[in-house]
């Protein structure tokens, strides 16, 4: 028997990780160099919680999927013909200033006091799904805060997969140390996941899923609130980047225990 | 519909919308923010009113093969007349990377290494330019012209970076809210009209690319056919090597007397200079003479210390291991250009075919139910070597000529299209730039000083006198006897090559006398390096190869196989008997293959089939 869920996932949209990323800091903060000109994706540790939400969701029909997402809203919009056309779901988009560096409380307070106000949302049945990190600086801090805000005490980070039982509760499985996976099993919704990578390829993409989001994605992007998000005297003292160090070398033929041994050797050499 | 593979019969899915077009660059904004403005000024004008979905508005939808609208690739100085008029408020500290030209120079560069194959007249010309000196001007190898000519002259334009053009352009279009632009969705291929013959030459629409095929285009897991968009008129901008235009060309072949002969690759870095670079903003060089006569290129500065500095290869650099890569590493180190370039940082790098054959290479520009716009209809002006304001032109007037048509209830066949769009293409200032540019290159064929007079001749008398010649195929333009060492040496150099893990091109340029490149891993990087740094090449799984080698047979006969030089990502190297190996994840989608191949199997077509396919270049900053 499915199980009716309402799944939230929130989701940011951030610089792409893989590009050059350096920070700086202006009259305002910190903030990345040349930020508007780097291409913008959805936060990949909240696309991965996006996909497995999708996935969960077809698997239960009748449940109900949002994606919330605070952001500019050109920049919103954008990321969302790409993927729009991976997931169907309800944008439900804030308008407001994104970044690695504004105030985790003040960002959670406006999501949590927005997906307390979406309309038809049962709280009896929610799963708040997110990154469990994110790429804007990897606090990992802003989904929890939701999470408390609403009152939801069971909280798994670093999720690989859910099972859902027929009688409502689901088995978690959450990274730990050494490559292993913590097992959980929670009595029944609500709850919140920050997700790691799951286990799920990324969907293709697929123009009939886009031309379909679009009729509410489009709606909701013009009727987006704005959001201020204060900064609740949050000051950074200073802001580097980890330590770089890259080869690139291609190789056609060696075995993955051969790439295994050669990463290991090379990650412990000074 | 060209030579998709797939599987016989398949069951696709079909949506009907009113507009469809394939790609979005300057020639698609152009037509979209026509018709967008037109919209927005009179929303209930009954022209607009959707034929598909009563009670909608139009349905005008785009699919761009990129991942993201911004990732085009040019380094673009442009006078923007068409531009403008389409945004007259327009002020360019709205889009990255932009600003107004504020100052030009054009330099004929001297060889300070002594590898370049010059001919006997260019070096007696350098040895008089180097006696006279500074007499002359001449500074650090450059000679710079006291003038720039009249039709090079970009003065009151513009400098941009494609991709953040184009993306600034689609958020106004989006937010309108009558076009839709899906990027990451290839284009297989124009959908033609059914008839028992099934020779019908009316286009009905697009069908995108299969999704969960193998290499070969197989059904795998995941299979997902690409869906059929059916559309009363179907609006072409998929670039010159675009698959919807190829496919076209096939169906329809080209008017009379017209080809694709001329080409050039454009490669470009974008690199961040130092805090303390006299570059200012608004700075516009122009090049030639280095790292080979034949190569021109370009040096354009952007705001915050962003400089695109790039060079064009082109078809008729006859050398079968002519390359990009290494000689753009080579032109970045000119002494004229080396002291403002040296202690930067390379941010990003990006390469594209140009199509330079201008009036002799433009297709129809429409048929019943499709229309051309942009550099793959030859708007390109290969004398003022600007493309940008000109395919942007061409998709307002094909805007405009839409409009026209809608509001006349008139349907979209040739006749229509040719009265509407072909009219105010041919009597415009496009046009006129066009028939000025016709034989502009004519010369080149002959070498460089015979160009340059040719060039010269015909921009200044605007197209009245100019050189003749005939212009052979792309792939006869390569010349193995162009090479420079004889063929013995090549098969020696090839066989260390392949040994010591080396790409052919880069051995036949060292032992032609190039220094090896000093990398730094900051701004002289390995090709390979400059592909991977900030992910900036990815690929979706999924999709099949999109290039082929048609005839393997030709390819294993083939002994230069100019298309492993030329390839700008290194995704196409020796394979085993002879045969090219691919990596599509590794394919910017320039096209450089397309016309870089030695071969024909027909004496018309490349050996090389480039199709459509997902991936490339994954940056804005270009």
């Amino acid at each position: 028997m499915a199980n009716l869920l309402h799944i939230v996932v929130c989701a940011g949209v951030v610089p792409d990780p893989l590009q050059t990323l350096e920070p700086v800091t202006g009259p305002n903060g910190p903030g990345l160099k040349n930020e508007m000109v780097l291409p913008a994706v959805l936060d990949p540790w909240a696309a991965s919680a996006l996909y497995e939400a999708s996935n969960l969701a077809a698997k239960n029909p009748g449940s109900k999927l949002w994606l919330l997402s605070l952001g500019s809203k050109a920049k919103l919009q954008q990321v969302m013909m790409t993927v729009a056309q991976k997931a169907a779901f309800e944008l439900v988009p804030i308008d407001g200033p994104i970044g690695g560096f504004p105030d985790a409380h003040s960002t959670a307070a406006v999501l949590a006091e927005t997906i307390a106000a979406l309309p038809g949302l049962d709280r009896s049945k929610l799963l708040l799904f997110g990154g469990w990190e994110s790429a804007t600086r990897g606090a990992g801090v802003t989904l929890q805060l939701v999470g408390e805000r609403l009152g939801i005490t069971d909280q798994f980070q670093g999720v690989d997969q859910i099972d859902l039982r027929e009688d409502g509760s689901f088995e978690v499985l959450e990274r730990v140390e050494g490559g292993k996976h913590q097992v959980s099993v929670c009595a029944g919704t609500p709850a919140v996941l920050g997700w790691a990578t799951g286990n799920l390829a990324e969907p293709p993409n697929n123009p009939q899923v886009g031309m379909k989001n679009m009729r509410s994605i489009m709606p909701a992007l013009a009727k987006a609130k704005a959001a201020k998000l204060e900064a609740n005297g949050l000051r950074y003292l200073s802001v580097s980047l980890p330590k770089q160090q890259r080869t690139t070398r291609v190789e056609k033929n060696m075995s993955p225990d051969e790439i295994a041994a050669e990463l290991v050797a090379w990650i412990g050499a000074e | 519909m060209g030579e998709t593979t797939e599987a016989p019969e398949i069951d696709r899915q079909t949506m009907e919308v009113d507009i469809a077009c394939a790609g979005f660059g300057p020639a698609m904004g152009g037509f979209l923010s026509t018709l967008t403005s037109a919209w927005t000024e009179n929303p209930a004008d009954p022209a607009f009113e959707s034929k598909v979905a009563p009670g909608m508005p139009l349905q005008v939808l785009c699919y761009e093969r990129a991942d993201d609208i911004s990732s085009g690739v040019s380094g673009v100085v442009t006078q923007a007349r068409a531009i403008r008029s389409s945004f007259p408020a327009l002020d360019p500290a709205e889009i990255p990377l932009a600003v107004p030209v504020k100052s030009e120079r054009v330099m004929y560069l001297l060889d300070p290494i002594g590898a370049s194959r010059r001919s006997a007249l260019l070096r007696f010309g350098d040895a008089l330019l180097r006696f006279a000196g500074p007499l002359v001007g001449l500074k650090d190898n450059a000679f710079t012209l006291p003038w720039t000519p009249g039709f090079l002259n970009k003065h009151g334009g513009l400098v941009l970076g494609i991709g953040q053009f184009n993306q600034w352009v689609g958020a106004q279009l989006m937010a309108s809210g009558l076009v839709q632009i899906w990027p990451g969705t290839p284009v297989a291929g124009p959908l033609f009209a059914e008839n028992a013959a099934k020779n019908s030459k009316k286009v009905t629409g697009l069908r995108l690319a299969d999704q969960g095929v193998d290499k070969a285009g197989a059904p795998t897991d995941g299979f997902m056919a690409g869906m059929d968009v059916k559309a009363q008129l179907t609006v072409v901008g998929d670039g010159p090597v675009g698959a919807v235009g190829q496919a076209l060309d096939e169906k329809l072949g080209l008017p009379q007397g017209h080809a694709h002969r001329e080409w050039a690759l454009g490669m470009k870095f974008v690199i961040e200079l130092p805090e303390d670079s006299p570059l200012q903003p608004g700075v516009v060089w122009h090049s030639f003479g280095y790292p080979e006569p034949e190569i021109f290129g370009f040096l354009y500065v952007h705001p915050d210390r962003l400089v695109s500095v790039g060079t064009f290869v082109p078809s008729w650099l006859h050398d079968p291991s002519r390359t990009a890569y290494r000689y753009l590493q080579h032109y970045i180190q000119h002494p004229a250009l080396w002291p403002y370039l040296k202690d930067g940082t390379l941010r990003s790098w990006g390469a594209k075919s140009l199509e330079e054959s201008g009036c002799h290479g433009e297709p129809f520009l429409s048929g019943d139910g499709f229309a051309r716009i942009g550099e793959g209809s030859g708007s390109t002006n290969v004398l003022t070597g600007s493309g940008v304001d000109e395919a942007w032109a061409t998709g307002t007037q094909l805007g405009e000529a839409v409009i026209e048509l809608l509001r006349a209830g008139k349907p979209f066949t040739q006749e229509n299209l040719a009265s509407t769009y072909e009219n105010r293409r041919r009597a415009s200032w496009v046009e006129q730039g066009a028939r000025e540019a016709e034989n502009a290159r004519n010369g080149f064929q002959k070498g460089i000083v015979k160009g340059m007079i040719g060039m010269a001749l015909a921009g200044l008398t605007k197209g009245k006198l100019s050189l003749s010649a005939k212009i052979p195929p792309a792939h006869k333009q390569i010349a193995p006897s162009a090479a420079g060492i004889n063929p013995e040496r090549v098969k020696e150099l090839a066989q260390a090559a392949q040994a010591g893990g080396r790409p052919l091109h880069d051995a036949l340029l060292t032992e032609r006398g190039w220094p090896e490149i000093e990398l730094d891993g900051r701004l002289l990087v390995t090709q390979q390096d400059a592909l991977l740094m900030g992910g900036k090449v990815q690929a979706m799984a999924g999709f099949a190869d999109h290039v082929r080698f048609r005839d393997p047979q030709l390819c294993a006969e083939c002994t230069h196989k100019t298309c492993v030089a030329m390839c700008s990502g290194q995704a196409i190297t020796h394979g085993a008997n002879g045969v090219p190996d691919f990596e599509r994840e590794k394919c910017v989608h320039c096209g450089g293959c397309l016309w870089n191949c030695g071969q024909s199997p027909d004496g018309l077509r490349s050996n090389i089939d480039f199709r459509t396919g997902s991936g490339g270049l994954h940056s804005a900053e270009n």
